[in-house]
């Protein structure tokens, strides 16, 4: 991959906004420029720093990193499953250009199937295994989407914000107030994921939540990998395309809807994975894990990472709900700060957006949408 | 005929943008749609490209009705349109416009002719081969609309406004390529305010006004019509 380092240009105003601009190029060029070897040495450190990160052994060494005033290996799970939800976000709104408000309830979706069919006090009573229906609620939050999809997709505009909006409000109000889905009671003794030590007891357990965070990183290198092929392909230009100008990509022959479609699925098939990881790990789901403010925190955290960027949409979900955990058990001046999170959140995301719209680590061609799309709305520029 | 339009209306709504228009396009020329600002000379060529549905008529490419057809299935059967204005993908490099124009292809060796080939008619766009497309003047953008179409290797090449926005010097010099774009085999359909330029470099020409089509002839004859002369080339 080539990228080429645009010149100051007069109408960028100095300052430190501009200084921080230039220096993030240099970092992006070096990294760029660097030995293919050099570069997958610091990938596989990398990787290795997030697997060895829920050790206490190795993450009392790392000074304020540790959350203060919770389990740290259990926010660690919280943070990959939402990194993992804004990996499949960012199909449908970096790639496809697609707004979905509601994202959160195919996660919901995902979780609600595998408590259906695996817990004890579900009507159902099929006590399946917890593996055997991980497909099955991927497989369905996937049909929901292309359910979702199909009649509104076909629409420009804003429809499909409103249609997802209410689609998560759907799901939720359903959980709370359907009998099939429990309510606040909800469905309990959901089965872990399989597997044993050597000395029988189980790899997933109640109390330890290292192994689900491994889990959950494994599979989020396995979905970014696919993802990563995916947008290198003719799917991943017809995406961007799209997202671009969508008249002039069915001008140029792309099947617009169907690329849609496929983008809104794919994404809806990763929330599902993740609804279901979740209901394994918690052994409980019940209709409070659904408020509507996930799918707006997952949506923030793929713009404020850089939507369109398969690495800023991870740094992203995890630097959101990282610093969202980061702010329990932290006092100043008698008040507890966590009360406070989501002012901080609100705070940041403005500013975020005033100075740099693009997200933390852009995608080079959305950068200079933005840029293209500046000269539309600003007059004399 | 390559393509025939056969009583055509459309609607905005409840506006009807096109009152039964029909106009033919024969193989190997370059016809003009000439008309002012809202004739209804865009909403033509969307009809034509299928980003608009028709409300009654027919449009029949190569003797096939194509008037149900979706946008993206006319660009396979060789019509293609370069949009109006800002139709290009401005996060996309020039090169990487470009192969969006041969999106449906798989002829790898003739995707590679073909891009010398506009590389050779623009080589404006040569020069700017990894810039962003959103990064280019106006003419520069135009030029990449054109290119791009010309890449999918159309049958009949829709062209709405190559002119709009451009220094004379340039627009002298995209019509000249029209022309040779034309006179390398491809039949154009092009919509134009600049009636004078189109008119002289078109074969024929229809006029628009308000949704219906007032007038048609060789450009020739237009060029010296009293009426057109009047209305949109500026002279008494």
């Amino acid at each position: 991959m080539t990228t080429t380092v645009n010149p100051p240009t007069p109408e960028q105003q100095q300052g430190i906004g501009t200084r921080l601009r230039h220096g993030r190029e240099a970092i992006s060029q070096r990294w760029h420029d660097a030995p293919r070897w050099v570069r997958w040495a610091a990938l596989v450190a990398l990787i290795a720093f997030f697997y060895a990160l829920p050790n206490k052994e190795f993450y009392q060494y790392l000074g304020p990193i540790p959350t203060t005033g919770s389990n740290f290996t259990q926010v660690l799970f919280t943070v990959s499953i939402y990194v993992l939800l804004a990996v499949g976000l960012n199909i449908v709104v970096g790639f496809a250009g697609l707004l979905d408000l509601g994202y959160f309830g195919f996660f919901a979706v995902g979780a609600y199937t595998v408590a259906v069919l695996t817990s004890p006090s579900s009507n159902l009573k099929t006590l399946w295994p917890w593996l055997l229906v991980v497909p099955i609620a991927i497989a369905l939050t996937m049909v929901s989407g292309i359910m979702l999809g199909t009649p509104t997709l076909r629409l420009r505009g804003d429809y499909l914000a409103l249609v997802t909006l209410g689609f998560a409000e759907m799901i939720r109000i359903a959980a709370v107030s359907s009998d099939f889905l429990k309510g606040q009671r909800g469905f309990n003794q959901i089965p872990h994921p399989p597997g044993k030590y050597a000395d029988g007891k189980p790899f997933f357990g109640v109390l330890d939540a290292r192994p689900y965070y491994w889990l959950v990183l494994t599979l989020i290198i396995l979905v970014v990998l696919g993802v990563r092929n995916l947008t290198h392909s003719r799917v991943g230009r017809a995406w961007i395309s799209i997202r671009e100008d969508e008249d002039a990509a069915q001008l140029m022959g792309v099947p617009t809807f169907k690329f849609k479609l496929w983008a809104f699925a794919s994404g809806a098939a990763i929330a599902g994975l993740a609804g279901a990881l979740f209901a394994g790990k918690q052994n409980f789901v019940n209709s409070q894990n659904f408020e509507l403010l996930n799918s707006i925190i997952i949506l923030a955290a793929v713009i404020l990472g850089g939507s369109g960027n398969i690495v800023g949409a991870i740094v992203g979900g995890g630097l959101v709900a990282y610093m969202i955990e980061r702010f329990r058990g932290i006092e100043l001046f008698g008040t507890e700060l966590y009360e406070y999170r989501f002012l901080f959140f609100g705070v940041v995301l403005v500013v975020m957006m005033i100075f740099r719209p693009q997200g933390i680590i852009p995608n080079r061609r959305r950068a200079a949408e933005f840029k293209d799309r500046r000269k539309e709305v600003i007059v004399g520029e | 005929m390559l393509l025939e339009i056969d009583d055509v209306s459309l609607l905005y709504g409840r506006i009807q943008a096109l009152h039964g228009i029909s106009l033919t396009v024969g193989e190997g020329e370059i016809v003009a749609l000439i008309g002012a600002n809202g004739a209804g000379k865009s909403t033509t060529m969307r009809a034509i490209s299928g980003i608009r549905p028709i409300a009654t008529g027919a449009i029949r490419f190569e003797g096939e009705d194509i008037s149900k057809l979706r946008a993206d299935l006319r660009v396979r059967r060789g019509l293609c349109q370069a949009p109006e204005g800002r139709g290009i993908f401005p996060g996309m490099s020039v090169l990487e416009n470009l192969d969006m124009g041969a999106y449906t292809r798989r002829d790898r060796a003739g995707i590679a002719q073909d891009l010398n080939r506009v590389l050779e008619l623009f080589p404006r766009l040569a020069e700017r081969r990894k810039q962003a497309g959103g990064t280019l003047s106006g003419g520069e953008q135009q030029m990449l609309a054109v290119g791009r179409a010309l890449m999918s290797r159309p049958k009949l090449l829709l062209l709405d406004e190559p002119s709009m926005g451009l220094a004379p010097m340039l627009i002298q010099q995209i019509f000249t390529i029209i022309t040779e774009i034309n006179e390398q085999g491809t039949t154009i359909l092009l919509v134009e305010q600049n009636a004078q330029q189109a008119l002289a470099r078109a074969h024929r020409a229809y006029v628009l006004e308000t949704g219906r089509i007032v007038k048609s002839g060789t450009g020739a004859e237009l060029l010296h019509d009293p009426s057109v002369k009047e209305a949109y080339l500026g002279v008494a």
